[in-house]
């Protein structure tokens, strides 16, 4: 790339002149008006450049220095406006008084709202714990009439703010974005006060194109509310909802011809209340969703008291990644060695000080195909972990286990594990450790 | 000449192993040994009288032992930069010595320090002894970056030299002619304060749970050491309901103080290992204590942000919740969980708790429940915790909140469960929560949940006498770990677990599949190439065409090996 004395050094800009050409225009016209000065003619070149070159520097600058730079002369003012500039935006609407991190000024959002909202396409609001921030999230987005968004994402980065704003003024700013869009693929609103009447509006306006949909802990959709929007945006890859919203129908829905393969199931158990009652899912229903979609990831948390297991892993269910937030008996973890053939992922937060050696060494028999594990409270003696390790052997590219999990026996005590560990792994090994002090 | 010495005590609160003290002594005729009492610096107003206290009691003792040796302490008010050119003048002194702080702004008034006795004509005399290794030394053998993983932190330290020996400990010989000019009204003018000069209310105050002081620091180390010997066992103890009490063989707020040792303590531990152990090399996990407050230190040393998230290279920025009064009922105890409740009550009460313990309630306050940043848990600590450095607080906070040190955020500690799982009975609870004292175990870790009658029984309602649970634990441990996870989704680096990994694993392989369809198509182009030479140098000269050849295989080669660059180039990245 040729260095030019008082040009921007371009970069690869396919779309336009190279930019020795453009400079060698610019100084045909500087010559042909034959100034003396060429610290003048300096200057005209830099405000001369051309839009599609600018936009193309401007895109690597953060915002802020994108607006310092368009404060310089009119040219510059002026491609900062370009569209192609506004296309993504993620709103930060935090307050001092809940918030360690800056918010996006409000001048900004005047203007992004004013001269931009038509170019938006992939927008998100990140608001914190207090309310003012969900509601201005709320406002701005009643006033997004303009916009054909393909993603929004309304992201609580504390507590569920948007939880507190009034369901009603939450939900008609919602529809407006449903409405006005219409080309909606991905779409973001966990724990908010979305219901099914809303959905219906999301359904009626983008089901050629929704293809993403997270709406974990969304306490005001009903079962029925979810499966219309299954039974008519048959683009729906991913989906990400509370396990009272799963029902038959609803994988039956997922499932029917018509429907694009699922990839990505995320499914949240929480426990409202100890000794909630959890309905089951019927294995015919998990037998088509694989029929119909092989490789789709089955991804569940578990956030229950020990005694809610009841409903769960009494028959093979294809889950892929699993997650225990909460202590989980010895008992489930057999039953999750027998039925879960197809499991990738576990993580056990805590078990109780009975040691898992037989469990373990089952899921590393029946689970082919796992590849990563982590314990947290739970013990297991260190013969049978090594036994584990043995079985699963190279395919386990992640083993976090916290020091205290680990039992020493006659066998094997805690500084000859890391060695044996190891050689199966065939990397070097070290269990998780905490700072002691 | 006359030589005037002026050891100055920070930390290193000892006469055993103090070798800038040692060395000073050396050649001198005076020594005056000082402390200052920075009313600004030493923690301001952000120290609790459990610390206080502490201090007081080892410069007391560090008196008492100095007071055998014909010397005594010299307490002095005021700022180091105020108080020292004074002390030059009026003292007339031409040597000064102190131990080494490698945190960063003992760094920066130890420059400021320097600065002045030099103008002053005054010899500086520093040494290391607060902590195991040089630790410039180890950044610098880490190629000039702090060990970020305590895994790393243990490689490096394999590569080190040994750990130097103790210095020699001050005894009359040590001193020799060295004298220390004391006036009559010395107790007036340098003596230790009391608490209540100081301005603590002390009524009411309980027995030092935590004596402080070199010579109960040295007594402690007996008797650990004897317990040690004793179980004939190096492994860590299991934990159990004793292990949450202040133990009699407990070390930690001595070393922090420096009243004893890190290197005696070190060497004591490998020369009784070797006598159980046959002789066997000790591993590293016997020094776990000592070498976690080293890994802190190293990393701290050169960044002074290091207490902070912002600004700080080595912290995530987590969109933490600023909530004074949820900090309160944490920092108080009253957030109706009895497990952090009482740990909190301990901490208060006697200033040190277990490090499980800590582990419990620093994960309440940020990712497990409160989602509050760990600054202001950092900062609670400071004031509480008697073992609690700038360095290892806030290393650790960090740490326990994940916001460093790629640590696996998916385990969180529930404040029921693992207490029950620690101490089934619940008697850590009830003696320090006695308004619990009268719930069964069954009940005693979840007092919510126990029916009226129960509540009556235990002269104790929920919600009047005991406050209810501050938030729902379940509820808030899954939003919190959604909240980790779109952070750490960000961090193109992390590979964590409960990630839903599948956007990464995909991209991997499609890498993979490319390569080899690369590699494919090379194969058969270099072949077609190879057939074409054939034929073309056949038509010419036999012998022409084996050069040919050769060039062939070369350029095979070089681009054989261009595509092992390239393979390994991407299971790198992988």
């Amino acid at each position: 790339m040729k260095r030019m004395k008082g040009g921007e050094e371009g970069s690869d800009d396919s779309s336009c002149e190279s930019p020795a050409e453009v400079c060698k225009k610019v100084r045909k016209q500087l010559s042909d008006d034959s100034e003396p000065e060429v610290a003048e003619s300096l200057d005209c070149n830099w405000a001369r450049l051309p839009q599609e070159l600018l936009l193309h520097i401007f895109q690597y600058l953060p915002l802020l220095d994108r607006a310092y730079a368009s404060q310089v002369c009119r040219g510059w003012n002026q491609a900062f406006h370009m569209p192609e500039l506004w296309r993504c935006f993620e709103f930060e609407l935090n307050q001092p008084a809940s918030s360690y991190l800056k918010a996006t000024h409000p001048d900004l959002i005047k203007q992004i709202i004013k001269r931009h909202s038509n170019h938006l396409q992939y927008v998100s609001f990140k608001v914190d714990s207090s309310t003012e921030s969900a509601e201005a999230a709320c406002d701005i987005l009643s006033q997004l009439v303009n916009c054909s968004l393909k993603t929004l994402g309304l992201i609580s980065t504390a507590r569920p703010s948007f939880m507190e704003v009034p369901k009603s003024h939450f939900i008609s700013a919602l529809t407006v974005v449903f409405v006005n869009s219409k080309s909606l693929s991905s779409l973001k609103i966990d724990d908010t006060p979305v219901d099914d009447p809303s959905l219906k509006v999301l359904v009626a306006n983008n089901s050629d194109t929704l293809k993403l949909l997270k709406m974990s802990s969304c306490p005001h959709v009903s079962p029925a509310g979810i499966l219309c929007v299954a039974d008519q945006c048959h683009g729906l890859r991913e989906l990400a909802l509370n396990y009272h919203l799963l029902s038959d129908e609803l994988l039956l829905a997922l499932s029917s011809e018509k429907h694009v393969h699922l990839e990505h199931l995320r499914i949240d158990v929480v426990s409202e209340n100890p000794g909630q009652h959890f309905h089951t899912i019927k294995k015919s229903s998990w037998d088509a969703m694989m029929r119909h979609s092989p490789k789709f990831n089955l991804v569940m948390y578990f956030f229950l008291y020990e005694d809610e297991f009841g409903p769960f892993f009494n028959e093979e269910i294809p889950v892929t990644h699993l997650y225990f937030g909460r202590s989980v008996s010895k008992e489930v973890l057999g039953r999750v060695g027998l039925h879960c053939p197809r499991l990738v992922e576990l993580v056990v937060c805590a078990n109780g000080l009975r040691p898992l050696d037989e469990e373990l060494i089952r899921i590393a028999k029946h689970c082919t195909q796992l590849s990563a594990i982590g314990l947290g409270e739970c013990e297991v003696s260190c013969s049978a972990f090594v036994e584990f390790v043995k079985m699963c052997g190279r395919r386990l590219s992640q083993l976090s286990i916290m020091e205290e999990v680990l039992i020493p026996d006659h066998k094997y005590s805690l500084d000859e594990i890391h060695w044996e560990v190891s050689k199966h792994l065939g990397r070097v090994w070290f269990p998780d450790m905490m700072p002691t002090w | 000449m006359v030589v005037n010495t002026i050891h100055w005590f920070r930390k290193g609160l000892r006469l055993h192993d103090n070798p800038s003290l040692k060395d000073s002594i050396r050649g001198s005729d005076t020594l005056r040994c000082i402390y200052i009492l920075d009313p600004w610096f030493a923690g301001s107003s952000n120290v609790g009288i459990n610390r206080w206290r502490f201090l007081l009691q080892c410069l007391e003792d560090l008196d008492a032992s100095l007071r055998k040796l014909n010397s005594r302490l010299f307490v002095i008010r005021g700022q180091p930069t105020d108080v020292f050119p004074r002390l030059f003048k009026e003292w007339q002194i031409n040597r000064l010595s102190y131990e080494y702080d490698s945190e960063p702004f003992g760094k920066e008034r130890d420059a400021a320090i320097q600065k002045l006795a030099n103008e002053a004509g005054v010899e500086v005399m520093v040494r290391i002894s607060h902590t195991l290794y040089n630790l410039d030394k180890i950044i610098e053998l880490n190629g000039n970056q702090p060990p970020l993983t305590y895994k790393r932190f243990q490689a490096v330290i394999n590569r080190m030299d040994a750990v130097e020996m103790p210095a020699e400990t001050i005894t009359f010989e040590v001193l020799k002619n060295c004298v220390t000019p004391i006036s009559e009204d010395h107790d007036e003018k340098f003596g230790v304060p009391s608490l209540e000069e100081l301005g603590f209310e002390t009524e009411g105050l309980t027995t030092a749970v935590w004596p402080g002081g070199e010579t109960e620091a040295l007594m402690r180390l007996e008797r650990h050491l004897e317990r040690k010997a004793w179980v004939a066992n190096f492994e860590r103890p299991r934990m159990n309901a004793n292990s949450l009490l202040a133990s009699p063989t407990g070390l930690s707020p001595y070393l922090r103080f420096g009243c004893l040792s890190c290197r005696l303590f070190y060497f004591k531990l490998t020369d009784l290992y070797r006598k159980v152990k046959k002789n066997h090399t000790p591993p590293l996990s016997l020094y776990g204590q000592l070498l976690w407050r080293e890994f802190f230190y190293t990393t701290a040393t050169n960044n002074p942000c290091f207490d902070k998230m912002d600004g700080n290279p080595i912290c995530v920025q987590i969109p933490w919740d600023r909530n004074p009064e949820a900090l309160a009922k944490w920092a108080e105890g009253r957030t109706g969980f009895p497990w952090i409740d009482a740990i909190m009550t301990q901490l208060r009460q006697e200033g040190w708790i277990h490090h499980l313990a800590r582990h419990g309630v620093a994960c309440f306050l940020t990712r497990g429940d409160l989602w509050i940043s760990w600054e202001e848990g950092m900062k609670v600590f400071e004031e509480l915790l008697l073992d609690a450095d700038w360095s290892v607080n806030a290393g650790s906070w960090m740490w326990l909140s994940c916001s460093s040190f790629f640590q696996q955020f998916f385990h969180c500690y529930c404040p029921v469960g693992f207490g029950r799982r620690t101490d089934p009975n619940g008697d850590y609870i009830r003696r320090y929560l006695p308004i619990l004292r009268g719930f069964p175990a069954k009940y005693i870790y979840d007092p919510w949940n126990a029916p009226e009658e129960v509540q009556k029984a235990a002269k104790c309602i929920i919600g009047v006498h005991y406050p209810k649970p501050m938030v729902n634990h379940a509820e808030a441990s899954r939003i919190n770990i959604e909240r980790m996870k779109q952070i750490y989704q960000q961090l193109s680096c992390y590979r964590g677990l409960g990630m839903d990994r599948i956007c990464l694993t995909r991209g991997n392989s499609l890498n993979l599949e490319v390569i080899i369809i690369m590699i494919i198509i090379s194969i058969q182009f270099i072949f077609f190439q190879l057939s074409n030479f054939h034929e073309g140098a056949g038509a010419h000269h036999p012998g022409q065409s084996s050069s040919v050849c050769c060039g062939a295989l070369i350029i095979i080669i070089i681009m054989m090996m261009m595509m092992i660059i390239l393979l390994s180039g991407f299971f790198l990245i992988k």
